[in-house]
């Protein structure tokens, strides 16, 4: 089957900074497809690429088979975005927002109005039609934003940073709606700096970085890949910790700030040794998709 | 020409069009004072005041020459206001643009729904001081509403050449130069308040290569009753200036936004 995003040998350069640096990557249709990265790795660079919403300095990409930017106003007609910063109309009501969004697509408020039933309903949000988007809280807005990005029906959604800001409750809430969104066998792809969230909803993911790939799988292949099943997380004085753990065989030891992290196959010999040392403190976890990203794209602060 | 610049003039852009009208029936009864208020204070103020000292000094009553010329320059900053702040709000802060960019519109597409948001404001302006005109006399013919097709032009030469503005602007702040700097001196020297042939011969030769004196003297007979001259130079000189400044604005706004 044809990949809904096929993207060969794509550079993008703003001036001399070079964004993107010959990425390829097809995604197929029917799937959650996560891009993951530090801030400035290129990642909205990508998705605006995807959108044809920015000229490519080399390389292709396709999407729906169809070469961008050229077939930018055919691509996007089939897609939903719901992009990182809020840009709802502030000048309208809930409704409103949606009568007028689909406007944009050719679509006339009659034709669209028992779509923005189903979508309201969908998000929740079917009591606050006719409010002001002034009076929404942050949470409302994002599902209204994704409610508009479907008002389409789009066979693909591209999410930057979908819950970014928002409360444990409504990230939980939006991540089952995407999962439903998926279940409908529309792709969806996002960007993401929350591992937890790539883990839960990716069927496959990249870690992009520098412009470039660095790996890509399912979030369990990769933690199987590079890191060990098992974490230990040493809180205290950095010196008394580094004394502890110093002679602990078949452990390898990263410090990241004031912590040290001993990633290993076996835990037990490490715990023991632990249990004397009342000074230090500790979690014991499984690893996750977050000492990949760490291991991969190194410690350094991002801005 | 590549595509993106071509101006395209489809069903897309009266969906940015209609979104603009549908905030501006939410604002009626704000516009409905600045509508008719404005032209009121104008020619009461100026119209019979100065009329009277200007009284029998053209083929028209003053109060009619001066609704012509308000006519005429009201569309020109009625167009020219809503292309510079209320684009300039839509395009930046309020980020509007980067939700229409996501949908299939492009910047040709949203830029030729402003300027025609934009021209009918000069037109629902125009209306309201028409109706003040015709209230205190100055209307003399039926010819008169030919004056609002006309407006309707002006206001899209003037947003499409304030657009290329709002383009380059990073704030507010520098829309205060293209007003007084650009619209001000335009207002005064183009007919509206008195005739051009007032003025040297060299800054005639000057004013006729600019817009606004083009409106007018179209206008001006409409309003007055009386014949027409040099139309199609007048409409090609509008329909010229609109044109040059819309393609340059999608050109700058592309690069703004589609980096």
């Amino acid at each position: 089957m044809q990949p809904v995003v096929d993207i060969r040998g794509l550079t993008k350069r703003f001036g001399e900074r070079e964004v993107l640096r010959g990425l390829d990557l097809a995604v197929p249709a029917g799937i959650c497809f996560g891009v993951l990265g530090p801030n400035g790795a290129g990642k909205t660079t990508l998705l605006r690429t995807l959108l044809g919403l920015t000229p490519v300095s080399g390389g292709e990409v396709r999407v729906f088979g169809e070469t961008m930017p050229a077939a930018g106003r055919a691509v996007r007609a089939r897609c939903g975005v719901v992009p990182q910063a809020d840009n709802l109309d502030p000048d309208f009501t809930v409704i409103e927002n949606l009568q007028v969004y689909a406007r944009y697509f050719g679509l006339s408020a009659v034709a669209v109005a028992e779509r923005i039933r189903e979508l309201l309903a969908f998000v929740e949000l079917s009591d606050r039609a006719d409010s002001p988007i002034a009076t929404l809280s942050g949470g409302m807005k994002r599902r209204l934003t994704i409610a508009r990005a479907l008002i389409n029906r789009p066979e693909l959604i591209i999410l930057d940073e979908p819950t970014t800001g928002l409360d444990p409750q409504v990230r939980r809430m939006i991540w089952a709606r995407l999962r439903a969104l998926r279940e409908e066998g529309r792709t969806l792809l996002l960007t993401t700096h929350y591992m937890d969230e790539a883990e839960r909803l990716c069927d496959e993911l990249v870690i992009i970085d520098h412009g470039q790939i660095l790996e890509r799988g399912s979030p369990r292949d990769l933690i199987r890949k590079h890191v060990e099943p098992e974490v230990l997380e040493v809180r205290g004085k950095v010196e008394q910790a580094r004394a502890v753990l110093v002679n602990s065989s078949g452990t390898r030891i990263e410090l990241i700030g004031d912590i040290h992290y001993c990633y290993t196959r076996d835990a037990r010999g490490l715990l023991a040794t632990l249990e004397q040392h009342r000074e230090l403190t500790f979690l014991h976890r499984p690893t996750s998709l977050e000492d990949v990203f760490l291991k991969l794209t190194g410690h350094e602060l991002r801005d | 020409m590549p595509n993106s610049l071509r101006p395209k003039f489809r069903h897309a852009a009266f969906a940015i069009w209609a979104r603009n009208m549908l905030v501006l029936r939410k604002m009626l009864g704000p516009s409905i004072v600045v509508n008719f208020g404005e032209p009121l204070l104008y020619l009461v103020g100026l119209g019979f005041g100065l009329g009277v000292y200007i009284g029998g000094q053209m083929d028209m009553p003053y109060l009619t020459f001066l609704a012509s010329g308000i006519l005429a320059s009201s569309a020109m900053n009625t167009a020219t206001f809503e292309a510079l702040f209320g684009v300039f709000t839509r395009m930046v802060p309020q980020k509007s643009y980067d939700a229409m960019l996501a949908s299939p519109l492009e910047i040709a597409d949203i830029l030729a729904g402003e300027t025609l948001y934009c021209a009918t404001k000069s037109v629902i302006h125009g209306v309201g001081i028409l109706l003040v005109a015709l209230l205190l006399g100055a209307v003399t013919s039926w010819q008169a509403l030919w004056v609002l097709p006309i407006l309707f032009l002006v206001g899209l030469t003037f947003a499409s050449l304030a657009l290329i503005m709002t383009a380059y602007a990073s704030s507010y702040a520098g829309f205060s130069y293209y007003t007084t700097l650009v619209m001000m001196p335009l207002m005064l020297v183009s007919g509206v308040f008195y005739p051009i042939t007032a003025l040297p011969e060299v800054m005639q030769g000057i004013i006729s290569g600019l817009p606004l004196i083009h409106a007018v003297q179209l206008v001006r007979p409409l309003m007055a009753g009386l014949p027409v001259t040099d139309v199609v130079l007048h409409l090609a000189v509008l329909t010229a200036y609109g044109a040059v400044g819309y393609l340059v604005a999608v050109r700058l706004v592309q690069k703004r936004l589609c980096v």
